[in-house]
């Protein structure tokens, strides 16, 4: 790791081209852009986690002694929200995606850059507007929003929540739709489909999912806040409306959206595995399009939420079959991957603990869906902590630890310093730890019977509750760390070069931070994915026609 | 690099005329079935009649006024992948209402109680 | 080749080629217009779910409807969706006197369409038939008043899908007010032309929801008095 000596550091970069105010929030620079989701969705993760703090605080004891019920109600709704819609949602694509989508192809922006960085004042206007119906006393209908507690019955913002969501649903269709474009119309010449990154193939699998899902949600809620305001008979079976129709309408969306949150993440850590174990991806193919087969299978078993509402046994069948289905893409993720770290020179830097981590957790996560895909078990498990278990071991132990790895794997690429070696792995092992802590006697006291959203629970209960609150803080720790000394290295980290880690990948070839346009040279792409014999080469040939041009 | 080009094919205009003649005819005729009570001889078959002249009448438009039969086969994926994921939609909701078991009420019994105004 | 490629007019900083560009906003528009699908695709699901429900009350609900002025807006915009092809075609031949005059032709049959729907919306006023509390209150006879609470289902998505197309409509006519502007600027050329015919795909799409709006609203409860 001692290439930064030979690089040509060049001096003028994306982030010193322009130091006023104006330049960073009018950029059309799709790094900058990255970057200002970073910041942006950073401050949402730190509400979402002092909510989350506040939940695991009230249960420490069985006794609801430090909040009413009707605010415990607000605080869980809140954590949910902030999370999944201004966290999860645009965590990997709207940061990494924005920032590495168009160098991994070549291009020098993405197809639209007024949209992309329209998608970024959509997604503010979003969260402002959520962060003024959390200042008004937040919602108290869960992040599922059901009716008609949610149209009629609750006293809180549900209205002005609802068109929070909205217009943030549209920040993630426009991101995706750039994506989409780009993928196809701006590959660099000789970057053929199966030349890809997997980090592409997982974000064209994505954008999908952002396309074709999130309209049907913002027609959902656009309908919900309609039935609120002028009290038609929509959802509220009271007015001749449907409640079963909103959790079709809804999870048809929020369940692949599951995967808007997961695939990313996958994607980067199958860039993490190759590059940390110096092999091709073993499967290329089959990893590819086990992406989109996720994809397309997501939008076939939204009923698997339904399992005990109303829906028809004969639909719950078929929404359980293929739910079992999606098992089969995502085993061949975790045997690709497994398969490729068998006998790779295997380097355990940070963002190979958090691929790692991913691997073993991701597995629970995912295993621990099939016991709630089963009809019949469904009944005992279904609105327990063991689902708040299993969806917390695929969104924090799969989509969080993905980000987490990436982000540490491309800042020397974003910010041109290396992050401390030494604090990145002691913060991931507390992050593993705390992280197994919290959740994994949740298993256990769903199984038990606890249900979950509430406040006071069964005496017998508070031992694994102790257990997991005390996991929490040690995850909050986990959590901080990483704040400090990210910031510390933008200032004092090493110097990374252009390549620290010897990676393949047209990200790797220009120089960090990469220049404005991203290349100085045309890239030309001339070998597979993952050929690690040809880096040095590559590099070579990149410097010379850096110079030359 | 992609792997068509986007050539230039001007559709001549007597296309056009004859597209909107065939819409005009189309129109027509769904307003024309829409007078007959055919749900006497089969439930939906009204609908049916009114969804198929409706669908004939978008693929023309499809793929004349909006060039799809020119298009590139990239353009000819995305609409075709539009209908099969609003398909999706559709009919896996309707699979969970249209099999309700029974003994749980149908909406659909009283359809003879049909009120006639004036 | 990035050097010469920046002296092309029209070609964003960030293509390499006017095809790439071409091929960037085609596809992109149609991705938009997939979204658009699935955006009309829920209350096309709430259509189909409700009147599986109340066949009854939508039969009584589609009564309510003018079938003349629903197929003369039907006439409009086919004819709407013409004009507006025939000026992506005189884009193409680079003809901008036919080009601005067909656009003109499409916008006003755009705002004609949106007069008569103006009208239809106030007669569901008058009467009381706007589904939204504070406004509903029909007598007792009109509609059935057995079939009041599922006519009212009936009325919000008829209200909901026609308002939501209208709004297309409107965002529509704003398009095409700016491509009148550019075309009589003279910006069209034959080899300049995309945004034209990408604002017809959308102008096309809207028109493909009539289409389907027309039977589903107006004419499903026709036969059931056999016709005006």
């Amino acid at each position: 790791m001692a290439t930064e000596v030979m690089e040509t550091t060049s001096t003028r970069n994306y982030l010193n081209n322009g130091h006023t105010v104006k330049s960073w929030l009018l950029t059309l620079d799709h790094k900058r852009i990255g970057l200002l989701y970073l910041f942006s969705i950073s401050i949402f993760f730190a509400i979402g986690g002092v909510y989350a703090s506040l939940i695991r605080l009230e249960l420490i004891t069985p006794e609801g002694d430090l909040m009413t019920a009707e605010t415990y109600n607000k605080v869980f709704t809140m954590h949910g929200v902030m999370m999944i819609f201004f966290f999860l949602i645009p965590s990997i694509p709207a940061v990494m995606g924005n920032f590495l989508l168009p160098i991994m192809l070549g291009a020098k922006d993405v197809a639209f850059p007024k949209l992309n960085l329209l998608s970024w004042y959509i997604f503010i206007l979003g969260g402002s507007l959520m962060l003024i119906t959390m200042i008004n006393g937040g919602i108290d209908t869960g992040w599922t929003f059901y009716p008609p507690y949610s149209s009629i019955y609750s006293n809180t913002q549900v209205t002005l929540a609802g068109v929070s969501i909205f217009i943030t649903g549209f920040s993630s269709i426009l991101t995706g739709l750039n994506f989409m474009v780009t993928i196809h119309t701006m590959r660099a010449p000789g970057l053929t489909w199966f030349r890809l990154p997997l980090f592409v193939w997982a974000h064209y699998a994505t954008s999908l999912i952002q396309i074709l899902g999130t309209p049907v949600v913002a027609i959902t809620v656009l309908a919900l806040a309609l039935e609120r305001t002028f009290q038609i008979g929509i959802f509220d079976p009271k007015l001749g409306g449907d409640p079963v129709l909103f959790q079709h309408m809804f999870w048809f969306y929020s369940h692949p959206a599951v995967y808007i949150m997961i695939l990313p993440s996958m994607g980067v850590i199958s860039e993490l595995i190759a590059n940390m174990t110096r092999k091709r991806i073993f499967g290329y193919h089959f990893v590819a399009f086990s992406s989109l087969a996720i994809a397309v299978f997501g939008f076939l078993v939204w009923g698997h939420h339904m399992f005990t509402s109303s829906q028809s046994m004969y639909a719950g069948m078929v929404f359980s079959l293929i739910t079992y289905a999606v098992a089969i893409p995502s085993a061949i993720k975790i045997f690709n991957w497994t398969a490729t770290i068998y006998k790779g020179s295997v380097s355990y830097d940070t963002p190979m603990i958090y691929a790692l981590a991913f691997i073993g957790l991701f597995t629970v996560g995912g295993m621990t869906g099939l016991f709630l895909a089963a009809l019949g078990l469904d009944v005992h498990l279904h609105d327990t902590y063991f689902v708040v278990a299993h969806f917390h071991y695929v969104m924090v132990g799969g989509a969080i630890i993905g980000y987490l790895g990436g982000i540490h794997f491309w800042w020397p690429k974003m910010t041109g310093r290396m992050y401390p070696e030494v604090w990145g792995r002691i913060s991931a092992a507390i992050i593993f730890l705390g992280f197994n802590l919290t959740f994994f006697p949740q298993f256990v006291v769903g199984y038990l019977g606890m249900p979950r959203r509430y406040h006071a629970y069964a005496p017998e209960f508070q031992v694994l509750h102790i257990l997991s609150s005390a996991g929490a803080s040690i995850l909050a720790v986990g959590f901080i760390m990483p704040v400090f000394y990210f910031a510390w290295s933008v200032k004092f980290g090493k110097k990374a070069g252009n390549n620290p880690w010897m990676a393949s990948g047209l990200e790797w070839q220009t120089s960090s931070p990469p220049p404005t346009e991203n290349f100085t040279y045309q890239p030309v792409v001339t070998h597979e994915p993952y050929e690690f014999e040809h880096v040095e080469e590559i590099k070579n040939a990149g410097k010379l026609e850096n110079k030359t041009a | 690099m992609a792997e068509h080009t986007a050539e230039h094919h001007i559709v001549p205009l007597k296309v056009y005329f004859a597209v909107f003649g065939a819409l005009m005819v189309f129109t027509a005729i769904t307003v024309f079935v829409a007078q007959f009570d055919l749900e006497h001889y089969w439930g939906p078959l009204n609908i049916i009649v009114a969804m198929t002249v409706a669908t004939i009448k978008a693929t023309l438009v499809v793929l004349y006024f909006m060039h799809v039969r020119y298009s590139s086969r990239l353009t000819q994926v995305i609409v075709v992948s539009g209908l099969f994921w609003l398909a999706i939609l559709l009919v896996f909701t309707l699979m969970d209402y249209l099999s309700e078991p029974a003994g749980q009420p149908s909406w659909a019994s009283n359809r003879k109680t049909i009120f006639l105004p004036g | 080749m990035a050097e010469h490629a920046t002296h092309v007019p029209g070609l964003a900083h960030h293509f390499v080629s006017m095809e790439q560009q071409k091929e960037a906003g085609t596809i992109g528009m149609w991705i938009f217009l997939l979204t658009e699908l699935m955006f009309f695709g829920g209350l096309f699901l709430a259509y189909a779910i409700f009147r599986y429900k109340y066949p009854d009350g939508f039969l009584q609900g589609s009564h309510l409807l003018s079938v003349p002025l629903g197929g003369l807006n039907t006439f409009i915009l086919i004819l709407s969706s013409l004009t507006m092809a025939l000026g992506v075609y005189y884009s193409q031949m680079g003809d901008r006197k036919k080009l601005v005059a067909f656009l003109t032709m499409t916008l006003l049959l755009g705002l004609a369409f949106l007069v008569v729907k103006f009208f239809e919306y106030k007669e569901k006023f008058d009467h009381h038939l706007f589904p939204a509390i504070g406004f509903w209150n029909p007598a007792a006879d009109h509609p059935p008043e057995q079939y009041h609470q599922h006519v009212r289902v009936f009325l919000w998505i008829y209200f909901a899908m026609t308002g939501l197309h209208a709004l297309h409509m409107i965002v529509g006519a704003g398009i095409l007010i700016t491509l009148i502007y550019l075309a009589r600027k003279g910006t069209f050329t034959k080899e300049y032309n995309s945004p034209v015919e990408i604002s017809g795909l959308y102008w096309h799409f809207v028109d493909i929801v009539w289409i389907f709006l027309f039977p589903l609203l107006y004419l499903t409860g026709f036969h059931v008095s056999g016709g005006h």
